[in-house]
């Protein structure tokens, strides 16, 4: 496909297109309805639906600045630490639109974990990184908190090589060691579900393989919902892609659907246009 | 009680004492302005203003409270160690910074750190048992104005150097670097680069340090003399409104008294005033 | 040095001139007050003098009663001023943003207190503390008038070493669905441990150099403070006396002057020291 027809293609976005339904009959555990976010009256995110289904990796791709992290941060509500901050629609979680003020949100934190695109292990040892949100969450004895430790750190194959060094601080770890404590940081507290911000492009391609590794492991144990820009990794691990697209500064959904349909044939031309013009 | 409630009332109860905390610094500045002006306000209310102009002398038993001798004091005191350290803290950041070589800036840096932390009163003895007597032999009594514009200035120039100093190291390295690149010379890019962009950090350090100046009570009590004239030259003694208030509180009663506070609340907002003024420079440099 | 290239001309040689000039007038007066008092204030000091109340006003004696006023009048201070300076700085930069008028009205605030003439303080703390308060004139009235003086400074520098932690590790923490009380805590609060450190010593550094402010508030007497709600007189007021109504208290007040530098010195280096090993330790 020569670049113009690309081109051409990737700008004309149909004015009142929505997402696909719901594709297949999976629970969704998380149920994204018709979600608008503002900041500062600025609109980012306009009326997006997106199940997440269970157990399933779940990936959203689109250009960057369309608002894929920032539906992300809405998740776990990080929105609330914008002064104005405006959202609508739902976030079901298991039934319960978390976007309702009465969410209890450190409960909300423990249930969903979020890994970041720079892994940022807190600057004191392994083992207190665990401790404290364990403590939160209200573990208190020893050896709950030892073996819950080692439990997470075998999740991600990080037992091996930081067993012996539980004590020592956790800056000291390699980029892909220090994402992969993060991981195990979330999964400790053994949340439902795992948001993932385009973990591996602050890494170098090993590292970037070991954490793709790690991903499909923990498929069928956790919903995973993973954004990123590289379409190549969307390629390799995703069961279900989410394109996301931007329209008059807003990011809207623009089809949804299981990952072979979205790489070999999509609905929309736009995804289509995405999906091949810039893997080619 | 269930852990999450444990943890909201928890983080609740903190943000309430915080909060309160934060709150302490505006009751404070609250409290001292109203303990000033109820302190003065005897004198604010029986005295006209022209009075501390134009009375015959500061005679407070006699009800006479001409503050101007004392006010030409203060403000010929920070005037002439303002127009001493301000140059020479400058052109010393200025060799800091480009003339000299790197071991003896950071030795005169070390030394001039340790200064700034030196206390006042210790430069005011100082000021006694060197300046006064060295001054005396020039022109008797020695105690003078000029005593305390040099006293003032060892106390505040270390502050102004160093300010002076890190506005300096504040420009962006790529302003010079271009400037190098362009065949400019030493002195004019001095000139032309690097000291406009410091005016505004110099200026904001500069007013502080002269708010500083004014409220310098000991040092300059314990060289000026204390006398209340207005001073013929600069080697007669001065007494500055500080001073004033420092000799005077051991013995003043009533409408004296009154009178001191006064004095002392129109420091304050002299003070405020160039507080304000710093504040509003910061804020248009932040905005440029 | 930023190595800049000289063109000789006659303005570039003029202002280097100027410049060693100026910084080596510097350079002199400094170092002759330095061995002035260095040498005659160290010639004078002995166990006896540190240890030892002052004798006929002070002229003879020692400046122990002083040195424990001095103290006393130090570790009060931090006592009442450190929570609260904790406190408000914590509260400032981790539950406010710069651009609101709450934090700029604090700001502001702070800022004129910190301006205030020591002696103007001194007055507020006499009508205040020793009169209002009926303290009289004593060492906590002193302390509590030191303490309204560095707080400003305090809150200043911490707030400054919280905000300078990357927002990251707030993120990250909230991600984890920890309390604010945890993050604070167990998180910022020790990250931030140097530069509270440092904040503490400046704040003691200034404390220690504050005269004007205790004249009329802890007090004048000489004699050996029994309790908090005895007066005192600090080293500083010490010197003060010595050379201003004391006949031939020169040379105990070079002495009090050299300890009194010294004592500051070595808290400066011991912060120093503290700092590079919290440093270390952290990293």
């Amino acid at each position: 496909m020569n670049t113009s027809t690309t081109q051409a293609h990737l700008k004309a976005v149909p004015e009142n297109y929505t997402a696909a339904p719901g594709v297949d009959k999976l629970p969704a555990l998380i149920n994204i309805e018709n979600f608008s976010l503002s900041y500062d009256k600025q609109p980012v995110l306009e009326s997006l639906s997106l199940p997440v289904y269970k157990n399933h990796i779940n990936t959203l791709i689109g250009p960057s600045g369309c608002g894929k992290s920032s539906l992300l941060n809405s998740i776990i509500r990080l929105t609330d630490y914008h002064d104005n901050a405006k959202l609508e629609g739902s976030i079901n979680i298991e039934g319960k639109n978390i976007l309702e003020t009465s969410t209890d949100l450190l409960s909300l934190r423990q249930n969903i974990g979020m890994v970041f695109q720079k892994p940022m292990p807190f600057p004191m040892s392994i083992r207190k990184n665990f401790e404290l949100p364990l403590k939160e969450q209200g573990v208190k004895k020893r050896d709950e908190l030892d073996s819950k430790i080692e439990t997470a750190l075998k999740d991600v194959g990080l037992w091996d090589e930081v067993s012996s060094r539980l004590d020592k601080s956790a800056v000291q770890l390699s980029g892909g060691q220090q994402q992969r404590l993060c991981i195990a940081r979330a999964l400790a507290l053994q949340p439902k579900a795992l948001l993932m911000d385009e973990p591996c492009s602050a890494l170098d391609p090993i590292a970037t393989k070991t954490i793709e590794e790690l991903i499909l492991k923990l498929k069928g144990k956790y919903t995973i919902l993973i954004v990123t820009h590289n379409l190549s990794q969307a390629k390799r691990i995703a069961d279900y892609v989410a394109f996301m697209w931007y329209h008059q500064g807003r990011g809207k959904m623009i089809e949804h659907n299981h990952a072979d349909v979205i790489f070999n044939n999509p609905s929309n031309p736009t995804t289509l246009a995405y999906v091949q013009g810039l893997t080619e | 009680m269930s852990l999450l409630t444990r943890r909201k009332q928890r983080d609740q109860l903190l943000h309430l004492t915080l909060k309160l905390s934060a709150l302490v610094s505006i009751i404070s500045l609250f409290a001292i302005i109203l303990f000033l002006l109820v302190e003065s306000w005897p004198m604010i209310e029986s005295t006209a203003i022209s009075q501390y102009f134009f009375a015959e002398s500061w005679h407070p038993t006699n009800g006479e409270f001409l503050l101007l001798p004392m006010i030409v004091g203060s403000l010929l005191i920070m005037a002439g160690a303002m127009l001493l350290s301000i140059p020479i803290g400058i052109f010393t950041a200025i060799l800091w910074q480009f003339y000299a070589p790197r071991w003896f800036s950071t030795l005169l840096e070390r030394m001039v750190e340790v200064l700034s932390g030196i206390p006042s009163v210790v430069y005011g003895f100082w000021g006694i048992v060197v300046i006064v007597p060295l001054l005396a032999v020039y022109q008797a009594p020695g105690t003078s104005l000029l005593a305390g514009i040099i006293v003032l200035t060892l106390i505040v120039l270390p502050t102004i150097t160093l300010v002076a100093n890190s506005t300096f190291q504040q420009i962006d390295k790529h302003y010079i670097q271009n400037a190098i690149a362009l065949g400019l010379s030493r002195f004019t890019i001095i000139r032309h680069v690097i000291f406009p962009q410091a005016k505004r950090g110099l200026l904001t350090g500069v007013i502080l340090q002269a708010g500083r100046a004014i409220g310098e009570t000991l040092a300059v009590l314990m060289v000026c003399g204390n006398v209340v004239q207005l001073p013929g030259s600069i080697f007669e003694p001065v007494r500055t409104l500080t001073s004033n208030i420092a000799l005077e509180m051991a013995y003043a009663m009533d409408m004296h008294r009154s009178a001191l506070f006064l004095s002392g609340l129109m420091l304050m907002l002299v003070v405020l005033s160039l507080v304000l003024i710093s504040e509003k420079l910061k804020q248009q440099g932040n905005n440029l | 040095m930023i190595h800049l290239p000289s063109d000789h001309s006659l303005a570039d040689r003029l202002l280097k001139f100027t410049s060693w000039f100026c910084g080596l007038l510097l350079f002199t007066f400094f170092i002759y007050l330095f061995f002035d008092i260095a040498s005659r204030g160290f010639s004078h000091i002995s166990f006896e003098f540190l240890t030892d109340p002052p004798i006929s006003a002070g002229r003879a004696g020692g400046i122990a009663p002083m040195l424990v006023s001095t103290l006393l009048l130090l570790a009060l201070c931090l006592l009442i001023s450190l929570p609260i300076g904790i406190a408000s700085a914590i509260y400032l930069a981790e539950y406010t943003n710069e651009q609101q008028w709450f934090a700029r009205i604090i700001q502001t605030n702070l800022n004129v207190i910190a301006g205030v003439p020591s002696i103007v303080m001194g007055l507020f703390g006499y009508a205040f503390f020793v009169v209002a308060l009926g303290l009289g004139f004593s060492i906590i009235a002193g302390s509590l008038t030191l303490a309204c003086m560095i707080l400003p400074l305090l809150i200043r520098n911490i707030e400054n070493s919280l905000r300078n932690i990357p927002n990251e590790y707030r993120i990250n923490a909230t991600a984890l669905g920890l309390s604010k009380f945890r993050t604070i805590f167990q998180i910022l609060l020790p990250m931030a441990a140097r530069g509270i450190l440092l904040a503490v010593i400046l704040s003691i550094g200034r404390a220690m150099a504050e005269t004007a402010a205790l004249l009329y508030t802890s007090g004048y007497v000489t004699r050996m403070p029994e309790s908090i709600l005895d007066s005192g007189r600090s080293l500083s007021v010490h010197i003060f006396d010595l050379s201003m109504n004391v006949p031939g208290g020169e040379q105990n007040a070079y002495s009090s002057a050299f300890t009194l530098i010294v004592m500051l010195l070595i808290i400066n280096l011991i912060t120093l020291g503290l700092s590079r090993t919290i440093h270390k330790r952290s990293v």
